[in-house]
């Protein structure tokens, strides 16, 4: 995280340099770029982020559960254990019609949380193995992931942008003579950067979710005192192999297990440890049973079904 | 000179205020967590009679046990002092465990939506005082340890913070509830 931040500032710093001479006796005071751009992407997150529990939940079908059916009210109970158990309040519970079971967490803090659960995995899944994964869930509230993960995406809309400037600003003063004032030996390697930098920021964005859902299975553990259940629930929703359809690219890191399940993210290693929202689930498996006490060669499950 | 020494008091005198507030903190967390377990022990007891009421039907030749937690409940609302009502409670759970193991034998009960409802009810009840009771444990825990460590504990001492008392199960009750399958009589 702290990595993220000096990389917003570097490129930040670079765009001033190379185009308002920043850091110069002629140029102005303070970054321009940096500090406008920081602003502009906070505006638009916020934006996103107080009006964001609403908007989620509408884009997914997301409905106040019915106490009339017993799955529902076991799911309340199972909610409400989970919430002693971490000392939270209780959060607002939201299911969604839906045969793919996952579920998610938004909300801007403890008090104002959301949990959301497809009727799918209550199907699936024992009481046992439901209380696993409402314990992840509950994790990521009381982690504060979802406050991580709007700073996260304020730098990753900054960087954006800026290196959107940066583009626009080398083809407009490109016959001018302010980068002509400087060696070429610096700004080429920077513009290089510049341009590829949305990319990287992309990349490290998702390499602190993944970090975040290793450490929402642990405290799970914790919680629940019993990390065979969510190995177990992780196990039938990997055999399930369903791609829950409402979820989107911006908002599937948001979910239990990547809603969009393409080939990649059961993969571990190379190009997978890079381009995933979510850690390889069957690693994730592998982890909560070795915290079971359970010998990793039990564990070695069935060839993992793959869709595309 | 006179300027370094200012400075040594503003940092000592910001870290007592914050080292006398978390240890208060942590105390009313304690102590909340104490009356979260009494609110789910409340619960259990309002439940109980519905259970005996609906299952006495069918589990006829299981009279004694249902009598033996209608007993165990009225013994542990009527407890007083930590140690009692410790023991009280983890009888109950016990005749209560007894309760759900016979139910197994009875397949009629399975099939009633009432019972069912009634044992997810009792389960859900039975796992907040365990979670409510773990959660209770690790602030106890962080509360001591804050009272131990260095340097905190110099400001414990001297604003005589007590250590809060763990809640530790009985014996009873993490022995396995034992089922007598042969009914004799």
């Amino acid at each position: 995280m702290g990595f993220f931040i000096l990389f917003f500032l570097f490129i930040g710093g670079a765009i001033d340099y190379l185009y308002f001479d920043a850091f110069t006796r002629v140029g102005p005071a303070f970054p321009v770029a940096t500090i406008f751009s920081l602003g502009m992407a906070t505006l638009m997150t916020l934006t996103a982020y107080y009006g964001g529990s609403g908007i989620i939940l509408s884009s997914v079908g997301a409905e106040k559960p019915d106490m009339q059916i017993p799955e529902h009210r076991e799911l309340r109970n199972i909610v409400t254990e989970m919430a002693l158990a971490s000392g939270s309040a209780m959060p607002q519970l939201y299911v969604i019609y839906d045969p793919a079971p996952n579920a998610f967490a938004t909300g801007t803090n403890e008090k104002n949380s959301t949990i959301c659960v497809t009727t799918g995995l209550l199907t699936l899944l024992d009481r046992e193995e439901t209380q696993g994964v409402i314990a992840h869930e509950m994790s990521h509230i009381r982690n504060e992931d979802v406050l991580l993960m709007t700073l996260v995406s304020i730098l990753v809309g900054g960087i954006a942008i800026l290196a959107d400037w940066g583009q626009r600003g080398f083809y407009s003063s490109r016959s001018g003579r302010r980068l002509g004032s400087k060696s070429p030996l610096l700004f080429i390697p920077l513009l290089l950067l510049i341009a590829l930098s949305p990319l990287f920021a992309q990349i490290l964005a998702m390499a602190v979710s993944r970090q975040r859902e290793y450490l929402a299975d642990a405290t799970a553990a914790q919680y629940t005192r019993n990390p065979g259940g969510l190995a177990r629930a992780l196990e039938k929703i990997r055999d399930a192999g369903m791609a829950f359809q409402k979820a989107t690219r911006g908002t599937a890191h948001l979910f239990f297990v990547n809603p969009l399940r393409r080939r990649l993210d059961d993969q571990d290693g190379g190009l997978a440890n890079l381009l995933t929202t979510h850690p390889p689930i069957n690693r994730r498996i592998m982890l909560l049973y070795q915290m079971a006490g359970i010998p990793q060669s039990v564990v070695q499950g069935p060839k993992v079904q793959t869709f595309k | 000179m006179i300027f370094v020494i200012w400075a040594i008091v503003f940092v000592l005198g910001i870290w007592i205020i914050s080292t006398y507030n978390t240890l208060t903190a942590l105390r009313l967390r304690v102590q909340n967590a104490w009356r979260q377990i009494d609110v789910q022990l409340k619960r259990r007891y309002d439940l109980i009679p519905n259970l005996v009421e609906t299952v006495k039907g069918y589990m006829q030749y299981e009279q004694d046990t249902l009598q033996k937690v209608i007993d165990a409940r009225s013994k542990a609302m009527a407890a007083t002092g930590v140690k009692e009502s410790a023991e009280a409670q983890a009888a109950l759970t016990q005749s209560l465990g007894k309760v759900f193991a016979l139910m197994e034998n009875y397949p009629e009960l399975k099939a009633s939506k009432n019972v069912l409802d009634l044992q997810e009810e009792l389960t859900t009840t039975e796992n907040q005082i365990a979670f409510a009771r773990q959660y209770y444990n690790d602030l106890v825990t962080q509360y001591n340890t804050k009272q131990q460590v260095f340097p905190s504990n110099m400001l414990a001492g001297f604003f005589k913070f007590q250590p809060s008392e763990f809640f530790s199960v009985p014996e009873a009750e993490t022995a396995v509830p034992k089922v007598n399958l042969t009914l004799t009589r």
